[in-house]
């Protein structure tokens, strides 16, 4: 039986590090685990600290926020008041005891551990396998870009916007040299004049929504007044790098043999259908991004409650205090709704001063109330953004019977048509088992909201809660070896998945 | 000092701290593996260890996430099969 924490944090990223480092200095017992090898999350990602240069965080915002929450991490690591375990991600949480969570973790990567670690991936070994126990969670897994499938989006040279960025911000790669960034929503901005900065020149930006009405917005400028300063800054480097800015535009298609080459733009109306001639454009590297998904394969692991948001993203219900339908599990940042990193350092607070005055440790009501206002002026402010950068209505039309839906399983969008019109599949749960997409390494992850639409596209309906669910519950949320899952079996006598999820193992 | 790994007979050049994904990238490779049923060539798609597009056999351990995996001096990248081998769920 390991140690038993009183709160085990996951993620390391805005809500992560501030939930982390709020809890253990109200006295709390902490164990934080976190996928990548030094903490920020993707908001923060940088590279690597022992290899540092002047200028690796050139064009970070809020930098100072996050060396001032580290600093705070690796005093309270070295005080030994957080277990700080950075490189390992968790891929099931199971309740066995009352009141107590068992976390199983792997390693994130084994490459540099070599061929003793490629041992254990073949048998039963117990190398890389660890648990953590908790009394109490609070979890902040982030997101990552959400995509919509485009003819010949499988090409090598197309990216998600985000990996682009990590490229740029982790390990100092510019992955192209003549680049286009689509999709919709502000954050094609930083990454674009991202890519111009390290020196790619920017073809264009290609945003399918007419943007900057948000700055209009008037909830939404009133509620968080620094973010119309942080647009216009971003509008003054796209003038800057020359980048075009093309609203209510789309990518078409992809083109190339085995890379890209071009892209195919149109403009389109509100809705997304096309309102103008086709353009080809040059390109050796497309980055896409339609906004973000939340990642929840941890909370709905757990049986929370969930919901769908105003950018169409299933997202986990919490109340004002950051406390999702079970107890003893709070869910901070990304998870509870997209809203950007300094929303998510507020929850990630305040659910760690929640925790602690539950546990009648000494919390300043003061504060909570702070930094409940803020979260609400934060929502408010996100839901105005969602509002303005929606996924157009009708995507589903860009799509040709041979485009990929999920690149995984390789299954396309004809594939899914078929297993609407002549399989009878109405919903995306059946549509899954039907024609397989989300079933492959990712498990849904990328093309998990697209198949959701696509199937309540084709009833002719809109998307619930419940077509999201059915694409985002995973019974693992990795992907992990046979040895490891044996590990689990011989403990016990039974894999211990918990009824909650869907205790399904495909391909073994 | 530069990282010499070899990808498939090829020298490809890394900085510590880097990525494997990265330094293939760099170098201009930017696909490392083929999918089973079209076999379309893959690399880094997300670039943060969610979509496994860019899965690749290091120093003969299969299946790791280049975007992930640092770079090390003297790894061998590549294999001539690559493709799923854990349980998947």
């Amino acid at each position: 039986m390991p140690y038993t924490h009183d709160v085990a944090v996951v993620g390391a990223g805005p809500a992560g590090l501030a939930a982390a480092v709020e809890s253990a200095e109200a006295g709390l017992a902490v164990a934080l685990i976190d996928g990548a090898g030094q903490p920020g999350g993707q908001y923060w990602r940088h590279y690597d600290e022992s290899h540092a240069r002047p200028g690796d965080h050139r064009g970070h915002h809020g930098w100072p926020a996050f060396t001032r929450l580290r600093d705070r991490l690796d005093a309270l690591t070295a005080a030994g008041r957080i277990h700080y375990l950075p490189g390992h991600q968790v891929w099931l949480i199971t309740r066995d005891d009352p009141g107590v969570f068992t976390l199983r973790v792997t390693r994130s990567f084994d490459g540099s551990a070599g061929r003793a670690a490629a041992e254990v991936i073949g048998g039963t070994g117990t190398g890389p396998n660890r648990e953590v126990a908790a009394r109490a969670l609070i979890l902040c897994p982030g997101g990552y870009d959400r995509q919509l499938p485009v003819p010949g989006w499988d090409l090598p040279g197309v990216m998600a916007a985000g990996g682009a960025q990590a490229l740029l911000k982790g390990h100092r790669t510019l992955a192209g040299k003549r680049a286009v960034v689509a999709g919709t929503g502000p954050f094609l901005l930083p990454v674009a004049t991202g890519l111009a900065r390290a020196g790619a020149s920017l073809a264009a930006v290609v945003e399918a929504n007419g943007t900057l009405g948000w700055l209009r917005d008037p909830l939404g400028t009133v509620a968080v007044p620094g973010k119309g300063v942080e647009a216009l800054q971003y509008a003054a480097l796209m003038a800057r790098h020359r980048i075009p800015y093309r609203r209510r535009t789309v990518i078409r298609e992809i083109l190339g043999e085995n890379r890209v080459e071009a892209v195919r733009i149109a403009r389109v109306d509100r809705e997304g259908r096309r309102a103008g001639p086709d353009r080809e454009i040059a390109a050796d590297l497309v980055a896409l991004g339609w906004g973000f998904t939340p990642s929840l394969e941890l909370p709905l692991m757990l049986g929370v409650d969930t919901r769908k948001d105003t950018d169409g993203s299933l997202v986990v219900v919490v109340d004002d205090l950051q406390r999702s339908s079970v107890d003893g599990v709070y869910v901070a940042g990304e998870a509870t709704g997209v809203g950007g990193a300094a929303l998510a350092v507020a929850e990630g607070r305040l659910s760690a001063l929640a925790l602690s005055a539950s546990l009648r440790r000494p919390a300043t009501a003061a504060v909570a109330g702070r930094l409940q206002r803020a979260i609400r002026r934060g929502r408010r402010f996100a839901a105005a953004m969602h509002r303005a950068y929606p996924v157009p209505g009708a995507w589903t039309e860009w799509l040709s019977e041979s485009t990929l839906v999920c690149r995984c399983e390789e299954v396309s969008y004809g594939d899914l048509l078929h297993a609407c019109h002549d399989l009878g599949a109405e919903d995306p749960r059946t549509l899954k088992m039907l024609a397989r997409p989300g079933m492959g390494w990712c498990q849904g992850r990328i093309c998990g909201f697209a198949s959701a639409e696509i199937a309540s596209c084709l009833s002719r309906r809109e998307t619930t809660p419940e077509d999201l669910r059915s694409l985002s519950t995973r019974s693992l949320a990795f992907p992990v070896t046979l040895g490891e899952l044996a590990a689990l079996t011989d403990d016990t006598g039974r894999p211990r998945l918990n009824p909650a999820s869907e205790a399904t193992t495909e391909r073994g | 000092m530069t990282y010499r790994m070899t990808f498939r007979g090829s020298v490809v050049p890394a900085q510590p701290g880097q990525s494997v994904g990265a330094a293939l990238v760099a170098a201009g490779i930017l696909d490392w593996r083929t999918t089973r049923q079209g076999g379309r060539p893959r690399g880094l798609f997300c670039g943060i260890g969610v979509c496994f597009d860019c899965l690749i056999t290091v120093d003969g351990m299969p299946d790791q996430r280049a975007c992930l995996v640092p770079a090390g001096d003297g790894m061998e990248l590549g294999d001539d099969e690559e493709g799923g081998r854990a349980v998947h769920a």
